[in-house]
């Protein structure tokens, strides 16, 4: 059901598609990085309270 | 401070100073437009005053890094921090020198340089003024970005491009006073924006180069 | 109860972990809506052809890479005058998202202009402009991510979005000055008004409703992004400091 977009089909289709690509990259790279920073600070986090229980 | 300023003239016209490295890189920015676009002199006359504000623009950017980077590195700019001087004072003599030093040089030069690109006999008028009224506000732009990326071993780069997009309104009013003034049509009104511009960066931009730089101080 | 509350880091954590899904579902649900709305049940225009659905991109995009920038502005002074961490970190978030923004307003208007001016690209003021937006973005991203001590970044980058601001709005009126261009004054807020006048320039009501559904998707969208990537951030910036003391301790 891809609506009639006539003789600028290619115009309209193309600038969705990048727009949405942009958009998803930017979401993706957000995502990837919080997660990585997350759980970088859970692990940290765990060791440094093992030790404290440790040393303590 | 006029201590200072005669200082930073004695400095910059000793050997190591890159005085007149500015100059011979406006020369050769002139020299090789006419080999990127071709020797027609009709094509020349028409690009030649935006040519020469580009080459003056970027010849100012040069000789930027140098501008705080060798009293930082010894020290001098701790001192003067110190000193009874405000540091507003310290950044605007600052920016003085670098324009005795690099702006009006290539203001001075730019007349000869437009020769070699066939400018029409109105726009060498115009396109002085311009570069007179328009280099004082790229040297004061400059500090500010000198002064953001003292502290950092590798700022040159960094430096043109925190710099450059901040020249675009100068370069604008410059250019199209010098493209007007070269093709006989009514240049004031850019002129007195321009103005307008220089007038507004030295009377403002000094307060945030001096907060910048104590920042990089601390 | 003061909105200051939220400087403290870790309420700020607490609370934004909590409203995140609802943005984060919001700003989905609002641009899918707008988008498939604007893309399948929206006319085509008489004069522009289908080109004009790439409006329900191109105006929501325009609108957040200007936007972003205000908002990093105003956290800037929050940072420079109160000195809360989380709105220093909360513009540093913003701004690739900014970025982001400003490149699909540019690339959205060139494939639009291809056939609608018969150029991709013109100098015209607002294209010019967005142009220049993009490289001070550019900038304020190169210095925070060339200083390594986090609040002299943080105080670098907040005096260069004030100065920035005052040179993009010099920039905008130097640019119109220079040239008259051919992009159409912004008429969507015009058509906001919906007074029923239709006259030629304004974007009519069955443009207007999907655009402003997907308008205040992008918005939620940039919120949810911002609060997360603030998050990172003060995560980022929290593990710096337990290494160091770390180090410090062996």
């Amino acid at each position: 059901m891809i609506p009639d977009l006539g003789k600028y089909a290619v115009t309209v289709l193309s600038s969705y598609g990048a727009s949405l690509v942009l958009l998803a990259l930017l979401v993706a790279v957000t995502l990837w990085r919080g997660r990585k920073v997350r759980a970088d600070m859970a692990e940290l986090e765990n060791r440094l309270k093992t030790k404290a229980n440790r040393d303590g | 401070m006029k201590a200072l300023l005669i200082r930073d003239l004695k400095l910059a016209m000793r050997a190591g100073g890159g005085f007149g490295l500015g100059l011979a890189f406006f020369l050769i920015v002139t020299v090789l437009i006419p080999f990127s676009v071709g020797p027609q002199s009709a094509l020349l006359a028409t690009i030649a005053p935006g040519g020469l504000w580009l080459g003056a623009l970027l010849a100012c950017l040069l000789s930027l890094d140098r501008l705080l980077a060798l009293d930082w590195e010894d020290g001098t700019l701790d001192l003067l921090a110190t000193a009874p001087l405000p540091l507003e004072s310290v950044v605007t003599i600052k920016a003085l020198a670098h324009w005795l030093t690099t702006g009006l040089p290539l203001v001075l030069i730019a007349p000869a340089l437009g020769v070699l690109l066939s400018l029409p006999a109105p726009g060498y008028f115009w396109l002085v003024i311009s570069l007179l009224v328009g280099t004082p506000a790229l040297s004061v732009i400059g500090t500010f970005g000198a002064a953001l990326t003292v502290g950092l071993k590798r700022g040159g780069l960094l430096l043109s491009l925190l710099v450059l997009p901040l020249y675009v309104p100068t370069l604008i009013f410059g250019a199209e006073v010098a493209r007007r003034g070269a093709t006989g049509m009514e240049a004031t009104t850019p002129l007195l924006l321009l103005a307008g511009i220089t007038a507004g960066v030295t009377a403002l931009l000094p307060f945030a180069s001096a907060a910048v730089l104590r920042v990089n101080l601390r | 109860m003061s909105l200051w509350e939220y400087a403290n880091p870790k309420k700020f954590l607490t609370t934004s972990e909590r409203v995140l899904p609802v943005f984060w579902w919001l700003s989905g649900a609002c641009i899918v809506i707008g988008l498939i709305w604007g893309f399948f049940f929206t006319p085509d225009d008489y004069r522009q052809g289908s080109t004009v659905k790439i409006i329900y991109l191109h105006v929501p995009s325009a609108l957040m890479a200007i936007n972003a920038w205000l908002m990093m502005l105003v956290a800037s002074l929050i940072w420079l005058i109160r000195r809360h961490h989380v709105s220093a970190l909360a513009a540093r978030a913003a701004a690739p998202v900014g970025a982001t923004m400003t490149v699909i307003a540019l690339v959205t208007g060139a494939i639009w202009g291809q056939p609608m001016w018969g150029t991709w690209w013109a100098w015209d003021p607002r294209l010019t402009s967005f142009l220049i937006l993009f490289l001070f973005y550019l900038g304020y991203i190169a210095l925070w991510s060339a200083i390594e001590d986090p609040d002299t970044a943080a105080d670098l980058t907040s005096v260069l979005c004030l100065v920035g601001s005052v040179f993009a709005i010099l920039s905008r009126y130097a640019v119109n000055f220079w040239n008259q261009g051919l992009h159409q004054g912004a008429s969507v807020m015009r058509a906001g008004a919906i007074t029923g006048t239709d006259t030629e320039e304004k974007v009519s009501n069955i443009f207007f409703f999907p655009l402003m559904v997907c308008m205040v998707g992008f918005v939620l969208l940039f919120i949810a992004l911002v609060l997360y990537r603030t998050g990172t951030e003060i995560r980022a910036r929290r593990i710096r400091a337990l290494m160091a003391r770390e180090r410090m301790a062996a």
